[in-house]
């Protein structure tokens, strides 16, 4: 049995304002445009080893990052290049990460699956599936401890509430009734297999029951819907009620990551996920509110890529790490 | 505190950093309320209160991860693996999160966290509960790995750990926890990465931690009526190892005898002696000797634990040969 399920627009949402539509309209356009342009690059062999896209699952963190403050943390997944930009990394930053340049946000050290950034509350980005659960976990202790008001976000892929450090971390973070926001991007793959060949459940957010908090299954590809659901999530984590866990259903266009074409999807999935793409349809609610035309579309769209493409080349031209840098950052030494 | 045993040395450690920071915090399973499966935080709940001791579910790796995401962001987590078998169950959270994290992040982050875990054999705790888990750690960097083997290194070395702003597995020894010793009222915060010469002597270095540098200590005053002169010395951190304190005794001796309560090989014992081999050699009268557990298992029967684990007999044998080898 082939299961498309494509979330349909089930709560309708009270719109956002124009100024945080358009914001979120940049911002989407940015990661997508930038992760694109990182494509190009990988298959140029600009880019070393291998990267993960979230192509199509840019409603999910840019609806996030359009609720949190100074002060809240995240914890994302080597599929986090979406989760940096939209909290606010440069593309300089993420570009030159990439390329291995010391102008990069980890100098280098990180990568694309690291993409880490203290000043904007990006504690980091894991490669080891699950692992940044508990991470989050204690954070949200710092901020319950220190009384901060902040909250904890994590981001994880389906196929990770199948390792043990999910349900330990929901547990956990549920006995001490931390502040922490467990957001599963559903995009209904691992890395080649489909959920209901590893999976018991359709709906993950069911398994938020047996630690006895919130469980939401969310239209991810409705950046406002996203917006109001995650809202509800992080009131309810800063007046100290503890963590939800929200499912945002997605999809990603492109492979599992490096030059994985998808073959293991069924026909017809990707262009009917497409219908539903985060950008097009927060622009086509922005249209028909009278709040953007065609050719301001057009025009964004055009001055964002050029602004990428300037980004690259002047990473291009950046200095790589030398052996000075070879041992340093092991420890700090103070 | 003049006389205290290592158990106590441990407790009065965590208890002094937690009066002088309200920034350590104390985590893992049973340590609040029922003061630790070896009693080595008993009174800290009552003290400290349930926020700042607290009692884990049975979650080693949501808990160490726990531990790195409250460092990370301003607390100085203390965690208890309660037995240093469950480290394999946290491995994840140790090697890849906890000891990278500074590293890939270009150094955004200090890690201050402490690790402690009760360690080694002769107890009768069997095959999971009794190895000595400092080979499993040492061969990742961005990790400091400490052994204490006396009350007052318990003492010290802990609170070391805790003011230190890296990642820090305090292995204690679980025989030892009776163990009685002097703890002067001046011991402070002793400084990681030092060895201790435990006992001078002229012919013979004996290296080793913990339970291994007692029962070299006891093979030395054995041989001592023999006319053998042996130098003990304790490592107490692994990672940094102190090697100038180790070549300046080979220095003097010329022969070197490494114990380790341990399986042969990848160990740190195998790490000395080629320390020994690359920068010792000119020093060396005697080939290296090595007293292990070869390949055996930590075992549950008596006999079976006591031929694994070097004993007094078997550190006394392989000092004299070395003493005597041409
Ligand atoms: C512990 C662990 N096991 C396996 C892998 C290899 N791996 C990387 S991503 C991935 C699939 C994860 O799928 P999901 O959690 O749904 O996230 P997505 O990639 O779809 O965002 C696997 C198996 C890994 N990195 N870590
Ligand atoms: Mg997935």
């Amino acid at each position: 049995m082939v299961v498309i399920n494509i979330p349909e627009p089930t709560v309708t949402v009270a719109p956002l304002d124009v100024d945080t539509r358009m914001a979120a309209l940049r911002k989407m356009l940015e990661i997508r445009l930038t992760e694109e342009r990182i494509q190009e690059m990988f298959l140029a062999n600009l880019i070393r080893g291998t990267t993960h896209l979230c192509i199509g699952q840019e409603g999910v963190s840019t609806g996030v990052a359009s609720v949190l403050r100074k002060g809240d943390t995240v914890t994302c997944t080597y599929r986090g290049h979406g989760h940096a930009l939209a909290l606010g990394m440069s593309v300089q930053a993420m570009i030159a990460e990439m390329m291995g340049k010391t102008s990069g946000c980890c100098h280098g050290k990180g990568g694309s699956m690291h993409m880490t950034d203290a000043s904007i509350g990006l504690l980091g980005a894991n490669a080891i599936v699950g692992a940044q659960l508990p991470i989050a976990v204690g954070a949200a202790l710092t901020a319950k401890m220190k009384n901060t008001g902040a909250i904890s976000v994590t981001f994880f892929g389906d196929a990770a509430t199948n390792i043990g450090a999910f349900h330990e971390s929901l547990n956990l973070a549920s006995v001490w009734k931390l502040p922490v926001i467990f957001i599963c991007e559903n995009n209904r793959y691992g890395e080649y297999s489909p959920q209901h060949w590893t999976t018991p459940v359709e709906n993950l957010s069911v398994r938020a029951a047996a630690y006895n908090m919130p469980g939401v299954t969310v239209d991810g590809q409705d950046m406002e819907t996203v917006h109001a659901e995650f809202k509800v999530a992080a009131e309810r984590a800063r007046s100290g009620e503890g963590p939800t866990f929200l499912e945002m259903k997605t999809y990603r266009y492109l492979g599992h990551s490096r030059t994985d074409t998808g073959p293991y999807r069924p026909p017809g999935e990707l262009d009917a996920w497409k219908e539903r793409d985060p950008i097009l349809l927060l622009k086509a609610k922005m249209i028909a509110d009278g709040q953007l035309d065609e050719v301001e579309f057009a025009e964004l769209r055009d001055a964002t890529e050029r602004y990428i493409a300037e980004v690259v080349e002047w990473a291009r031209q950046e200095p790589y790490p030398t052996e000075a840098d070879l041992l340093t950052d092991i420890f700090y030494e103070g | 505190m003049p006389e205290l045993t290592y158990r106590e040395a441990v407790r009065n450690a965590l208890a002094d950093e937690m009066r002088a920071d309200e920034n350590v915090i104390l985590m893992g399973e049973d340590v609040g309320a029922a003061g630790g499966v070896f009693k080595t935080t008993p009174g800290l709940q009552a003290e400290f209160g349930p926020e700042r001791v607290r009692d884990t579910p049975i979650s080693e790796e949501a808990f160490i991860g726990a531990a790195l995401g409250a460092a990370i962001t301003g607390m100085r987590p203390v965690a208890e693996l309660m037995f240093a078998d469950f480290i394999p169950v946290a491995m994840d959270q140790i090697v890849n999160q906890i000891a990278k994290h500074r590293y890939m992040s270009g150094g955004q982050f200090i890690v201050p966290i402490t690790i402690r875990s009760a360690q080694g054999g002769g107890v009768g705790f069997g095959t999971q509960h009794s190895q000595t888990a400092e080979n499993w750690l040492l061969n990742t960097p961005g990790l400091k790995v400490v052994l204490p083997g006396t009350p007052v290194d318990a003492y010290g070395l802990l609170r070391a750990a805790i003011r230190e702003n890296n990642p820090v597995i305090v292995l204690e020894h679980k025989g030892l926890y009776n163990l009685k010793g002097e703890v002067p009222e001046d011991t402070g915060v002793l400084e990681l990465g030092k060895a201790r010469v435990m006992r001078e002597g002229r012919h013979v270095t004996v290296v080793g931690a913990q339970l291994m540098v007692h029962r070299a200590l006891e093979a030395a005053e054995a041989l001592a009526k023999d006319g053998i002169d042996v130098e003990v010395i304790d490592l107490r951190t692994l990672a940094p190892l102190d090697t100038a304190t180790i070549l300046a005794s080979i220095k003097k001796t010329g022969r070197l005898v490494i114990a380790e309560e341990a399986p042969h090989t990848s160990s740190w014992g195998g790490d000395l002696a080629s320390l020994a081999a690359d920068e010792g050699i000119y020093y060396l009268d005697a080939p290296v000797k090595r007293v292990n557990m070869g390949r055996a298992m930590f075992a549950y029967s008596e006999p079976l634990e006591s031929l694994a684990i070097p004993s007094v007999t078997r550190i006394t044998e392989a000092i004299r040969e070395t003493a005597y080898a041409q």
